[in-house]
């Protein structure tokens, strides 16, 4: 089949399971609405009417909240492989969500009355700050680091900020405002939120659309990269900037989600094939469609509780880790 | 005319300093071939020249001119750099890794022009790639993956093509066709070949210079029949050789370690 048609029929129908996940989302839930309740919601308001403004209050920015990160987790996940070259890399496994998760901590610790922007910029730090502490570790040795010792690295680094942050709230009894962020969960997604960080998360998606040409360049070694006449390092900055920020925004959202960075981008080479200006579209649409799918699930499987959000993307995560880490260890 | 030399280069790689006060010159047309023992610093020059590594002293010129005042997009399209094996790129098919050896031709998001598009064609026939060339690079035999990477090379299109060992790990047969692809490439096509080989018969063989390297210091270098002598090998690699001629180029027939003193 033709690439082009192959990826846009790829594109169009994860778009349309997109479509309909979203409809399904803002429809079910532990309050039953009718579809013409949905309807009148959306477009006959009745400020009056509860089962209304649990839609649109409620249900549509947390669906919209789920899109966003979806979006943003698998954007960093596959930028975060292709510039290390390895392919377990994930925001979560190498650490950077546990420092933006450590951040905000110390905001919650230290400024309880920061805005919304206030807390998303210390996440962002947190993100930045771990990112670089990374990248230091695996550049310490000249040769290629082995993709294992990448990840040791990081799931040190996030063993380590995850025991500072639970000592801090248990020591600062702040446990109760960030159980919800260890767990991970779109639930209490605002409008205001959703204002304050959407652009954040637009400015990540427009530069890494922007490095996607650049980003093929990646399947070859620096040196062949360098004698081709390219400058890798301005690639390699811009796609770290663009992580910082969508990992850094995501944390700040909905706590430190793993793994779906880490499935997305795989799923996306695996049907589309090598090309980073499809395989990088598709991966943000895929990743909308599981975490919107993650979140439909964990409120409808045991209403009217609520399951961790987290807890159902690492259901699906842990054993993918582990396959790719037995298909890793054998082409080695 | 030399395409390339090297004046007092001094390179330091992992805070050794690997070369040491090296000027060589690199005529252009020929196939010229690095030997020396492992660790001597074959790949540091190999990719000194191929302005991957900085010396820490001394100038490196291609073509008559201080290579750190071209731009590296230039460099590109004069030089083309194959380096030692790597694992990378097992994804891509023989075509898209091809078509990597157009980037120094194409602005950032300017797609493919006709020329490009004969260039690839042409660089796959020359590496008899044409029936592989939507295969995948990890459903080849090494061989085939080596001429893959070499038709990168080609396509590339410059006057100079560098390779770092472009035999290793690969069998007996394998070796002869990416060697009669190289020799064929600079008879027919006049580039300039410089690279590293292990096998010494190979270089003797299909090369027209040899510069032989040990410990990071310039041995001996000129034709090939001046380079691998009986004294030479002895102090290069530590060995006693027995040289027949075949083809007026000097081969190995066998040898021994040697006991004697170096000079």
């Amino acid at each position: 089949m033709n690439q082009r048609l192959k990826f846009s029929i790829h594109l169009i129908v994860s778009l349309l399971l997109l479509a309909i996940l979203i409809i399904l989302s803002i429809r079910f839930g532990a309050n039953k609405n009718e579809s013409s309740t949905v309807f009148n919601a959306i477009f006959h308001f009745q400020k009056n009417n509860v089962d209304q403004q649990i839609i649109r209050n409620i249900r549509i920015p947390r669906v919209i909240g789920a899109v966003l990160i979806g979006v943003a987790l698998a954007g960093s996940g596959v930028l975060m492989q292709s510039i290390t070259k390895n392919p377990m890399a994930d925001s979560g496994i190498l650490g950077i969500n546990s420092g933006a998760a450590l951040m905000l901590t110390v905001s919650f610790a230290f400024f309880p009355h920061l805005s919304t922007q206030g807390t998303t910029i210390f996440s962002i730090l947190g993100a930045a700050f771990t990112s670089i502490l990374v990248f230091v570790i695996s550049s310490l040795k000249k040769s290629q680091m082995s993709p294992t010792i990448l990840v040791l690295s990081g799931m040190a680094i996030s063993a380590f900020f995850t025991a500072i942050s639970e000592g801090l709230a248990l020591l600062l009894h702040l446990k109760q405002d960030l159980a919800f962020w260890h767990f991970g969960g779109v639930s209490a997604v605002s409008w205001v939120q959703l204002k304050n960080l959407g652009p954040w998360i637009a400015i990540g998606i427009v530069i890494l659309l922007f490095l996607a040409p650049s980003m093929n360049l990646l399947h070859l070694s620096d040196d062949s990269i360098k004698s081709l006449g390219r400058n890798i390092n301005v690639i390699r900055i811009l796609a770290l900037i663009c992580v910082v920020i969508l990992s850094g925004i995501s944390v700040s959202l909905v706590g430190a989600v793993a793994f779906v960075g880490l499935i997305i981008p795989h799923i996306a080479k695996f049907l589309i094939g090598t090309d980073y200006r499809q395989i990088i579209p598709l991966t943000l649409i895929l990743g909308a469609d599981l975490t919107v799918c993650a979140d439909l699930i964990a409120r409808t499987i045991n209403p009217p509780n609520e399951t961790p959000f987290g807890l159902i993307i690492s259901l699906v995560g842990v054993p993918f880790f582990i396959y790719l880490a037995r298909k890793d260890g054998n082409n080695a | 005319m030399d395409i390339i030399e090297t004046k007092d280069v001094c390179v330091s790689y992992d805070k050794k300093l690997t070369i040491r006060d090296l000027s060589i010159r690199i005529p252009k047309g020929q196939i010229t071939t690095l030997i020396g023992p492992n660790g001597c610093g074959k790949s540091t020059l190999i990719r000194t020249i191929a302005h991957l590594l900085k010396p820490s002293k001394g100038t490196v010129f291609l073509d008559s001119q201080n290579i750190t005042q071209k731009k590296i997009s230039d460099i590109a399209k004069e030089m083309a750099v194959l380096p030692q094996t790597n694992n990378l790129a097992n994804d891509l098919t023989v075509q898209e890794l091809v078509t990597f050896g157009r980037i120094p031709y194409r602005k950032r998001f300017a797609s493919m022009s006709n020329l490009d598009h004969e260039k690839i064609d042409w660089a796959l026939e020359k590496a008899s790639l044409q029936d592989l060339r939507t295969r995948r690079l990890s459903t080849l035999s090494g061989g085939q993956r080596q001429r893959a990477w070499i038709a990168m090379a080609i396509a590339q299109d410059t006057d100079t093509i560098i390779l770092d060992e472009p035999t290793t790990y690969l069998d007996l047969t394998h070796q002869l066709d990416v060697m009669l692809l190289i020799k064929e490439l600079n008879e027919k096509e006049h580039r300039t070949i410089i690279m590293a080989l292990h096998d010494l018969n190979h270089a003797s063989r299909f090369s027209d210079q040899l510069i032989a390297i040990k410990k990071g210091q310039l041995q001996v270098s000129g034709p090939v029949q001046k380079v691998i002598t009986q004294q030479n090998l002895r102090n290069i690699f530590d060995i006693d050789a027995k040289i027949i001629e075949d083809n007026s180029k000097p081969m190995i027939l066998t040898y021994d370690r040697w006991r004697g003193e170096t000079v």
